[in-house]
């Protein structure tokens, strides 16, 4: 990537996070940690990686996201209204009743969304099926899956572990956002994950490790990912929760945290003045 | 009378689906062999997947499958089937209004020797509560047959209850059967007895034989869809009789029974009503013959409660 194309996508990261915190500020609660740190990733999947066209949201032959994830949902919902499946107007109607916005994400309810999310462990499992029916269908399109660090406890995530290795599902990357922490406290308290690339790789699949808050360094990893044949791809973003948003980077509190449109105003200045 | 082994019912029931539209494909937790799904996958071997021990993971992949356009057959003990993936047949299949069709095996007490901690008394108390989930329990190899094909047809999730073995045959291939709609295999005027699944239709028809002998006549009613309930034949008949009488291979409570007086009850319909089924209790090991008497799912039972509603 030229300096100019990461300068750009940084933009777009800003304006996702922007958005994100302003959608969330204008309800007064939300899941703002990890949907900041998930920001540049979504700026770089789908202002640059992704073959998605937002008029026709359904393509059979589409990349897809599963944001397995699915309290991130508003950072997705952003980034979405960036690229034009719906008006960024809708972005403040989150959790409002009747909805198309709702907290974790809905394939019936967002344009744009691939996959139903929220109860932890069952996204990255949808991945693997949309991969093999893509196969089926020899459909050649990327599917790409978005887990927590946190959502790492849970055993379904590594019963598809080995299902997408056991199939090589080399369409498939799936990436980690590691920001280290989970509701009750760090990950390393709570339930400890020990070297996640040694599990992964014993698990079976191609995995890289890098700064997911580096345009550059994400971009050439998922372009490694793509080349890798007869496996399946985790890419591990080392991320900060809460990043570019100055109430609550960086701390835990921030995975679900309340706070009102003077203090999204606040965060928005102060991300926009860096 | 004629017999056929259910699994095998199934398995070609697929490998015709299968033939005819290549988007049917079918997935396993390693229970491949017992539910005699290999056959499928020795036709498609590109289209079966065996997941391993892991029911949850597959019934994500299931839903990920719908979710690309493919139609999946997921099949599993009902013990399992209700409550491993659960969560996940909840949301990432019905909640997310895919598409995948989910059958659970070895209902009630034809688990037998696998004892308590295989034998699904819940399953379908569990099914029930999803919304729009059809939840269905064919009676013969000849209604399994039809009614997989129904869900094949259908798009929305299924859930499909069935034991694996020897079933009667109960009606000509040639009978054409509909998700929500039940059969009335005999008609009497005295008790309508509703009998969900193959081995309590079978029981349902003998005690009816039992209670022509006494003077009361019996409707059985070969109920196969629980949900959607074929509400109009439950009016119909419970208005015609006036006694009812509930059968089915697992809980009383919440399964057949409860919806059938739900329904009823609100329907101001005024009616004797009793319910055979397990009342409460976990599983346990034994031949099938010895459960039935263990838990009342016997003919007799069904008899003497017929005969305390008179």
């Amino acid at each position: 990537m030229t300096k100019d194309q990461v300068a750009e996508l940084e933009g777009r990261a800003k304006e996702i996070r922007v958005l994100t915190i302003d959608a969330i500020g204008h309800l007064g609660v939300g899941h703002i940690g990890g949907a900041m740190s998930v920001a540049d990733l979504l700026a770089l999947l789908y202002f640059r990686r992704m073959d998605v066209d937002p008029k026709d949201p359904r393509r059979a032959d589409r990349d897809q996201l599963v944001l397995s994830k699915g309290h991130a949902g508003p950072a997705l919902y952003a980034t979405l209204a960036l690229k034009g499946y719906f008006p960024i107007e809708w972005l403040r109607t989150l959790n409002v009743g009747g909805t198309a916005l709702p907290s974790h994400c809905d394939r019936n309810r967002t344009p744009g969304i691939d996959m139903t999310t929220g109860s932890l462990g069952q996204g990255i499992s949808a991945a693997c099926g949309i991969a093999l029916g893509n196969r089926l269908a020899s459909v050649g399109s990327r599917v790409y899956c978005v887990i927590g660090d946190g959502e790492c406890d849970e055993g379904q995530v590594w019963e598809a572990a080995m299902f997408a290795a056991h199939y090589k599902l080399d369409r498939l990357t799936t990436f980690v956002d590691r920001n280290g922490m989970q509701i009750d406290g760090r990950t390393d308290e709570i339930m400890a994950l020990g070297s996640l690339a040694a599990k992964w790789r014993a698990f079976g699949w191609f995995v890289q490790e890098v700064d997911g808050h580096d345009m550059g360094a994400m971009d050439g990893a998922i372009g490694a990912a793509a080349l890798e044949l007869g496996r399946p791809s985790m890419i591990i973003l080392d991320t900060i929760k809460g990043k570019g948003f100055s109430i609550g980077e960086g701390k835990v509190e921030s995975h679900n945290m309340s706070f009102g449109a003077e203090e999204a105003k606040k965060a928005i200045a102060a991300l926009e003045g860096r | 009378m004629e017999k056929k082994e259910m699994r095998a019912a199934y398995a070609e029931t697929l490998i015709e689906l299968g033939r005819e539209n290549p988007d049917i494909v079918v997935l396993e937790a390693d229970l491949m062999r017992a539910t005699g799904t290999a056959s499928f996958a020795k036709a498609f071997p590109d289209r079966a997947f065996n997941a391993g021990v892991a029911e949850a993971n597959m019934v994500g992949v299931a839903s990920g499958l719908s979710a690309a356009g493919r139609i999946p057959f997921a099949a599993t003990f009902g013990s399992f089937a209700g409550r491993r993936d659960y969560d996940q047949f909840f949301l990432s299949a019905n909640y997310a209004r895919l598409n995948v069709k989910l059958v659970g095996t070895d209902p009630g007490v034809t688990a037998k020797y696998n004892g308590g901690t295989h034998m699904p008394f819940e399953d379908l108390v569990l099914m029930r509560a999803i919304p729009g989930l059809c939840v269905l329990e064919p009676s013969d190899p000849v209604s399994l047959a039809a009614l997989v094909r129904r869900s094949a047809e259908l798009y929305g999730c299924v859930y499909i209850r069935m034991p694996r073995g020897s079933a009667d045959i109960l009606y000509p291939s040639s009978e054409s059967f509909e998700i929500g709609k039940s059969k009335v295999l005999r008609r009497g005027k005295d008790v309508a007895i509703f009998a969900l699944g193959a081995l309590m239709v079978g029981e349902a028809i003998k005690a009816a034989e039992g209670l022509a002998l006494r003077g009361m006549a019996a409707s059985v009613i070969d109920v196969l869809s629980l949900k959607p309930l074929d509400l109009d034949t439950l009016f119909a008949l419970a208005r015609e009789t006036g006694r009812v009488v509930s059968c089915e291979n697992g809980q009383a409570s919440g399964g057949l029974g409860g919806a059938i007086a739900e329904y009823l009850l609100e329907e101001g319909i005024p009616i004797k009503f009793a319910r055979i089924g397990v009342r409460d209790e976990f599983g346990e090991v034994g031949t099938q013959e010895y459960l039935q008497e263990r838990f009342g799912l016997t003919a007799r039972k069904i008899e003497e409660a017929a005969l305390s509603l008179a």
